[in-house]
């Protein structure tokens, strides 16, 4: 009885396993889905527009003679007689938090294939983020009524209205498709779609679990750029 | 196939399709941890640290915070280096664009004081 098997090694970790992987056939990146890995790039991509948008709201602040607005103070909220720096953004960084938190809890009991949980967590997720972009209009309307255009304030700099409404605009965008996109997901899950593998409109491929795990990608890069926003426009 | 080092008690669940699952501690703990680096994030500005300082501590927490969310959310903790290099390694050209724009904006500074007359 002859059997034949091809011996290969196993898997490299680390640095070695990197040139593996990329000097390989075929595939680099073996483990991960074509779904995976698309939305792993998209977001290198979501990258490098958000990077840039910071970037140039860092050189207009940097190059101003006039003072830039003090985010404390423009962004703060007025409650009876006293004044809360920041609390609105304090609310909106917590809001946001807390949905990445209950979309990692999604994909968990999707894999475990508990789809009622998971599609109530893709729910509880979506209306947090609807939550948000409430905030961030709310935030956008007080700015506006206090005069504040993308050619000019009368707090200080004039850039600071381009780069703000640019900034948080693009990051409310991403938000709003995301709530959107975690809707759609929730009544597939709901629905049973990625138990019996139904496809979606647009795809003749099997629908999978997986796909709340991409889900998860995109929503957790999502909030990454909200720590970025935060950290570098409002408190800067 | 290598198992995380951070938590002890239930090994992780390799599924089938090559996808590992991983007991919710992990989760919970980083998420008790985002809200902490969120409230010193915002503390920063509540106790009013100004110069480096605030910059650094800013910094700082920005980096932790993201540095999680990257890792244990979105997972990359667990994935194999060839994706992590692949997604970690090209920003570092964004951070060049950052360097070089900081000497540019600077310069630009300069000149305007320079020609429009001193900053009001």
């Amino acid at each position: 009885m002859t059997e034949t098997s091809i011996e290969t090694p196993p898997r490299q970790d680390g640095i070695q396993g990197v040139v593996d992987d990329w000097s390989s056939d075929q595939r680099t990146f073996k483990n991960v889905s074509w779904g995976k890995s698309m939305m792993w790039i998209f977001l290198l991509s979501d990258t490098f527009i958000f990077g840039c948008f910071l970037l140039s709201y860092m050189t207009a602040r940097s190059s101003t003679q006039v003072d830039w607005p003090n985010a404390s103070e423009v962004f703060s909220l007025h409650i009876g007689h006293t004044n809360f720096p920041l609390l609105l953004i304090a609310i909106m960084t917590f809001v946001l938090i807390s949905s990445s938190g209950t979309m990692v809890l999604a994909v968990n009991y999707a894999y475990r294939r508990n789809r009622k949980m998971a599609a109530m967590f893709m729910l509880v997720t979506a209306v947090l983020g609807a939550c948000f972009v409430g905030m961030q209009a709310f935030e956008w309307s007080k700015l506006i009524a206090e005069g504040v255009r993308p050619w000019g304030n009368p707090m200080g700099a004039q850039q600071f209205g381009a780069s703000f409404f640019m900034i948080t605009g693009f990051h409310g965008t991403h938000v709003s498709i995301g709530v959107i996109f975690l809707f759609i997901m929730a009544r597939k899950t709901w629905r049973g779609d990625f138990d019996s593998g139904r496809p979606g409109y647009f795809t003749s491929r099997k629908s999978d679990y997986e796909s709340i795990e991409i889900m998860g990608l995109y929503w957790h890069f999502v909030d990454l750029v909200w720590v970025f926003i935060f950290a570098f426009f409002y408190l800067w | 196939m290598a198992s995380s080092a951070t938590h002890t008690a239930n090994p992780d669940v390799h599924l089938g399709d090559g996808h590992q699952q991983h007991p919710l501690r992990v989760y919970f703990v980083v998420w008790g941890w985002l809200f902490i680096l969120s409230a010193c994030s915002y503390a920063v500005d509540f106790v009013g640290f100004q110069g480096y300082l605030r910059w650094s501590l800013i910094l700082i927490f920005m980096a932790l915070k993201a540095g999680l969310i990257m890792a244990v959310f979105m997972h990359m903790k667990w994935e194999r280096l060839a994706l992590v290099y692949a997604i970690v390694l090209p920003p570092v050209a964004v951070l060049v664009f950052v360097a070089i724009m900081a000497i540019e904006s600077e310069y630009t500074f300069l000149t305007r004081a320079l020609f429009f007359g001193a900053a009001q």
